[in-house]
């Protein structure tokens, strides 16, 4: 029996004038991957930041734990366990590796577990132990990735809003922040992934979303949209 | 030789004020890039207070060290409010706006207090008198007074506090992180609009004390007292770099040895020639300031 742990329905966000999410709707299972693929521009960031906050739906529900937290702003929303790491990374450059992570933990007080949670991160990534006292604008794009991702764990969230990780990196490094995605989400975390490397994200998503010009255009289990001839298509060069 | 230590001493002392106030405006640049052109005024409003609080209280009357403190301390938690009041009701609804209509709003609130002053207080000038008079020290031909001894213990002591405010607390690192990037330091939980007010409330504190210093200086108090020390406060956090905090400091201190020693081995007329002069010298040649960076980001 899986429980839901995030319920997007009917959500409608615009940009000034630009109507950027047309009632877009998806569910993410508790301890599931899910992941929204789709092209550039198509709403999978808008969706994100719709979930976590830093944009104001206009109409339409989030509910999270049975809870609406539409309109809520993105401090309330850590408080509650959502993690949003975003696009481009939002890396803070003039601080450093270590400095990034405690500000990750920012709501929390526990000295102790924050240090335990900075060594487990470490633990993920040792590149990070690494160029613990370096300013963190001086880590390579991938480095600063999976300082995004270690930072987003720092806050202990329920639910890992995920924007893109695989862009503009090698593809061995890609590798590794996958295989640490599958490796967070074994631990039992639940993970929202927007990507648009469709083969990657659907090879470990339980479940998929595709947008195209901000509405869900299909949608299934990770493996039925690798099958699909339409995804195949469209997402995947064949 | 005794006299460049004579000038050395009293530019420190008046750079010491000037430092004060430009960590208004660099820390409110820093949190939203604004140019808070109000924090002059509210330099004013503080001595102001310093002034009248003193006369309500009778402190005025008869000058203490004690009493002096004592409306320092008010001044300065009176103006606190104050700048919180200005942030939440001036600045916060034009958040989302361009960034021209906040920098117009400020200048208009730079008017307010000025020409608001002149009706709830008094044009003035008023006798400022607050700290009790004492012949200045002596050490062989060097005169230091009391006056320049305080502004420039306290001010070191609140620059002091402040770096470890920005630099040790909690608080401090979600400034540095709003200053970023204030999207990104909701993320991580920074409830920005408090942090935001906080930093407002600082600035104005800071300005404040300040204004209570500088007219102990000049032993005078006017509405609009705050509008060069203002402006050349600003001078200085441009010199230092705007947003970096140990620059406005070290900004502040430059320009009033400055001045202090063009004056002094010139004609004080040049004075404030100078201060401006620096300011076009500096966008020039560093247009990022002495501490300023530019920072690059990378894809």
């Amino acid at each position: 029996m899986t429980t839901t742990l995030l319920k997007v329905e009917n959500l409608d966000v615009y940009y000034g004038a630009i109507h950027a999410l047309h009632g877009v709707s998806l569910e993410v299972q508790e301890g599931e991957i899910a992941t929204l693929i789709g092209a550039n521009g198509a709403g999978k960031s808008t969706t994100l930041r719709a979930v976590s906050g830093m944009v104001r739906p206009k109409s339409g529900s989030v509910v999270y734990k049975n809870e609406s937290i539409a309109g809520l702003k993105p401090h309330n929303l850590v408080a509650r366990g959502v993690a949003h790491a975003p696009e481009g990374r939002g890396i803070f450059p003039a601080l450093t590796v270590r400095e990034n992570l405690e500000l990750g933990a920012y709501l929390r007080r526990d000295r102790d577990g924050i240090d335990a949670d900075i060594q487990r991160g470490f633990t993920l990534f040792p590149r990070l132990k690494e160029r613990e006292r370096q300013t963190a604008g001086t880590l390579s794009g991938g480095e600063q990735q999976m300082l995004a991702i270690a930072r987003a764990l720092m806050a202990r969230p329920k639910l890992l809003l995920l924007d893109e990780p695989s862009l503009g990196l090698a593809p061995q490094i890609v590798a590794l922040i996958f295989r640490i995605l599958r490796e967070i989400n074994a631990q039992g975390m639940t993970i929202l992934l927007v990507e648009q490397n469709a083969h990657l994200a659907l090879g470990i998503a339980a479940r998929g979303y595709v947008l195209e010009t901000g509405k869900v255009v299909m949608s299934g289990t990770g493996k039925e949209l690798l099958a699909s001839p339409a995804v195949r298509k469209a997402y995947l060069g064949e | 030789m005794i006299e460049f230590i004579q000038h050395i001493v009293n530019g420190l002392s008046v750079g010491a004020i000037y430092a004060l106030i430009a960590l208004g405006y660099t820390m409110v640049y820093g949190v939203l890039q604004l140019i808070n052109f109000a924090n002059g005024d509210v330099l004013m409003v503080g001595a102001m207070l310093g002034y009248y609080i003193g006369q309500w209280t009778g402190f005025g009357a008869r000058p203490s060290y004690l009493g002096a403190a004592a409306l320092l301390v008010m001044a300065m938690v009176c103006c606190g409010v104050l700048g919180f009041f200005i942030e939440r009701f001036a600045y916060r609804p034009l958040r989302d706006r361009p960034r021209i209509n906040a920098l117009i709003t400020a200048i208009g609130i730079s008017f307010l207090l000025e020409y608001g002053g002149q009706l709830v207080f008094h044009p003035g000038p008023f006798a400022f008198n607050v700290v009790p008079y004492t012949p200045p020290l002596q050490f062989g031909g060097l005169y230091v007074s009391a006056s320049d001894i305080i502004a420039l213990g306290l001010a070191v002591a609140l620059m002091l506090t402040l770096q470890w405010i920005v630099f040790r607390t909690r608080v401090g690192m979600a400034m540095r992180a709003i200053s970023h990037d204030p999207n990104i330091a909701a993320l991580m939980g920074v409830n920005t609009d408090l942090v935001i007010s906080f930093t407002f409330v600082l600035g104005a504190v800071l300005a404040s004390a300040a204004g209570m210093l500088y007219a102990t200086k000049y032993h005078r108090v006017d509405p609009l007292m705050g509008l060069l020390p203002g402006l050349k406060a600003f001078v200085a956090a441009v010199l230092g770099g705007i947003g970096n905090v140990p620059g406005a400091m070290a900004g502040g201190i430059l320009l009033g040895l400055v001045e202090e020693l063009v004056a002094g081995y010139t004609s004080s007329s040049y004075r404030d020639a100078i201060a401006f002069g620096i300011l076009i010298l500096v966008l020039l040649v560093k247009p990022a300031g002495l501490f300023g960076s530019t920072a690059t980001e990378k894809v």
